[in-house]
């Protein structure tokens, strides 16, 4: 008997084959009904209706990008690897922003009840907002739209990450904080040597609810300001009718979001505790 | 009143209520005495553990102080040990970790070596020098109190207070870690105050055990001061020809006395009683007096 994770696999590619196998039976041009004249065959005329690529030809497109990802052939031709990069480097600046902010203060929040009380009206009108709402005001205001898409990250990233570590920090045990009062830590050791550590795996999971959002609203955000990332090149190809690319960028963005959010599981794993 | 070294005057506990204050307990007076172990023994909700909290400077009584070394105690210290029922060691460290935690936190000028030597120092006498990198989760219930009794004593305070620390541990566990606390106390001579529930337990640790009564309105209600001589061992104590006559007492106090209307001990006068034929007269007297109060 295989193991269990042999035999997941196993299923999982029996469930892709059959998968692309319907995708790509379905999608094969229908044989032509007669002999086209040489006019039709210039326009097109064979396919009357438009189709999504099979996979076969997605792969190999997706062969022909990875193969080569970070040529650059002028602003609206370049590699899928610049692209992701661009939105990566927008996503993490944001992120990390985010971070600076929100976990400090979520500490100042779960620690004080007072501050608890008096910010929690400003988070609940904040934060349902849609972060490219943001996006006029921020464009207004910072007048960069490499810097605006950043700031929406920014906006976006900054709740989860804000919520629980607020709750973390407000939800530690109050034996191990009796703990570091017999022991007379200060306020501060408290906070690192106490506090911090139990409510690491708390706070490590807003930022994986934050990296997972992020993700998503980049790529919409990049629709909107246009210029680079994989968000612009999913738009920009759609606009050129290469169905091939945005089915392959599609994927890309899959499988960058889902290495991100492995990346903080890591991080995550090492800051666990058992109790 | 003797100069005792912790002194405990007048407490009282009163949690206030729109329609009538619950009285917790109320004028509690104990003296300690330097190198002293004492027990206190009492039903469920009478305040043992708030009495605690208020000498390790957790909790606020509502009236009354508490004074140690002729200073008043006002919130935590690290003169003043504490080991709760339920471990209390950080998760994410491991034992020596945690026993380092407490040395660091006392000892602020010692290096990392120092710290780790004297850690593993203690951690050898309550023998889990094998368990050094292990994590609380991967130890057992007792191993995981032993770590907490390293670390309270390897932080050598004034007083160490002892909630309950053998409770939700099973008998024969339970037998191992107090013949290693009367060890560790026998080394250090430290005054210990500490809750239990058990009165074998208490009468095999303790100079003198404190009864109280149930409640609201919970007092200490007597002192007996078991003069059982040491190094006592949980095998040979019972062969003491004193031994099932304070048990009884002890034993008689709970079931039957302790929801009566009892004054005060004040810890010197009041009702203290002993099996030592010395102060045969003072038990004859107090019990002449219980009776009177119960049948009262």
């Amino acid at each position: 008997m295989a193991s269990l994770n042999a035999r997941a696999m196993l299923v999982s590619l029996v469930i892709l084959l059959v998968l692309g196998g319907l995708w790509e039976a379905l999608n094969q041009p229908p044989p032509a009904s007669k002999q086209l004249t040489e006019y039709e065959l210039m326009m097109g005329a064979a396919d009357q209706q438009a189709r999504v690529p099979p996979p076969s030809k997605v792969l190999a497109h997706a062969w022909k990008e990875l193969s080569n990802p970070f040529y650059d052939a002028g602003p609206n031709d370049k590699g899928i690897g610049i692209q992701l990069a661009y939105s990566l480097y927008r996503v993490i600046t944001g992120f990390v922003a985010a971070a600076l902010v929100a976990i400090p203060l979520g500490f100042v929040i779960g620690m004080s009840p007072l501050m608890h009380r008096a910010l929690n009206p400003f988070i609940q009108v904040l934060r349902p907002i849609s972060p490219l709402a943001w996006m006029p005001l921020a464009l207004f205001v910072i007048r960069d739209s490499e810097q605006s898409a950043i700031f929406v990250i920014f906006i976006c990233s900054i709740w989860p990450m804000l919520i629980n570590t607020a709750f973390g920090v407000a939800n530690v045990r109050s034996d191990w904080v009796n703990v570091a009062r017999t022991h007379e830590l200060s306020q501060l050791q408290t906070a690192f040597q106490v506090i911090l550590p139990a409510a690491a795996p708390t706070i490590l999971t807003g930022m994986r609810i934050s990296i997972g959002i992020a993700w998503l609203v980049i790529v919409a955000a990049e629709m909107l300001v246009g210029g680079t990332g994989i968000g612009y090149y999913v738009w920009n190809e759609w606009n050129n009718l290469d169905l091939n690319s945005v089915i392959f960028s599609i994927l890309m963005i899959g499988i960058i979001g889902m290495l991100l959010d492995m990346a903080l599981g890591t991080v995550a794993r090492l800051v666990e505790y058992e109790e | 009143m003797s100069k005792h070294f912790v002194r405990v005057e007048g407490l009282s506990k009163v949690y206030p209520s729109k329609q009538k204050d619950t009285v917790v307990f109320e004028d509690v007076n104990i003296g300690i005495d330097k190198g002293e172990f004492v027990c206190i023994i009492g039903h469920s909700g009478c305040g043992k553990s708030t009495i605690l909290n208020v000498l390790a400077g957790l909790d606020e009584p509502t009236l009354g102080v508490v004074t140690m070394d002729e200073k008043e105690v006002s919130g935590p210290s690290l003169d003043r040990g504490v080991v709760f029922q339920n471990y209390s060691l950080l998760p994410w460290l491991n034992t020596l970790e945690n026993v380092n935690f407490g040395v660091k936190a006392r000892f602020r000028d010692w290096n990392s070596k120092q710290v780790a030597e004297h850690s593993s120092k203690f951690l050898a006498m309550v023998g889990l020098s094998e368990a050094l990198t292990k994590k609380p989760s991967e130890l057992s219930g007792g191993m995981r109190q032993r770590v907490s009794i390293a670390r309270a004593f390897a932080t050598s305070p004034k007083l160490l207070l002892l909630d309950e620390p053998f409770g939700a541990l099973d008998a024969l566990t339970r037998g191992v870690i107090q013949d290693e606390l009367i060890k560790i106390w026998g080394e250090t001579q430290q005054t210990v105050f500490m809750i239990t529930h058990d009165v074998d337990e208490a009468i095999l640790l303790a100079d003198r055990i404190l009864l109280m009564s149930n409640g609201p309105n919970a007092r200490v209600a007597e002192s007996v001061v078991i003069d059982i001589p040491r190094p006592r061992n949980r095998a040979n104590i019972i062969e003491d020809p004193h031994y099932y006559k304070i048990r009884n007492h002890l034993v008689n106090f709970l079931i039957n006395r302790s929801s009566d209307e009892l004054p005060s001990a004040d810890g010197e006068g009041g009702v203290t009683l002993s099996v030592n034929p010395a102060r045969q007269e003072i038990f004859k007297k107090t019990n002449e007096s219980i009776k009177a109060i119960a049948a009262n």
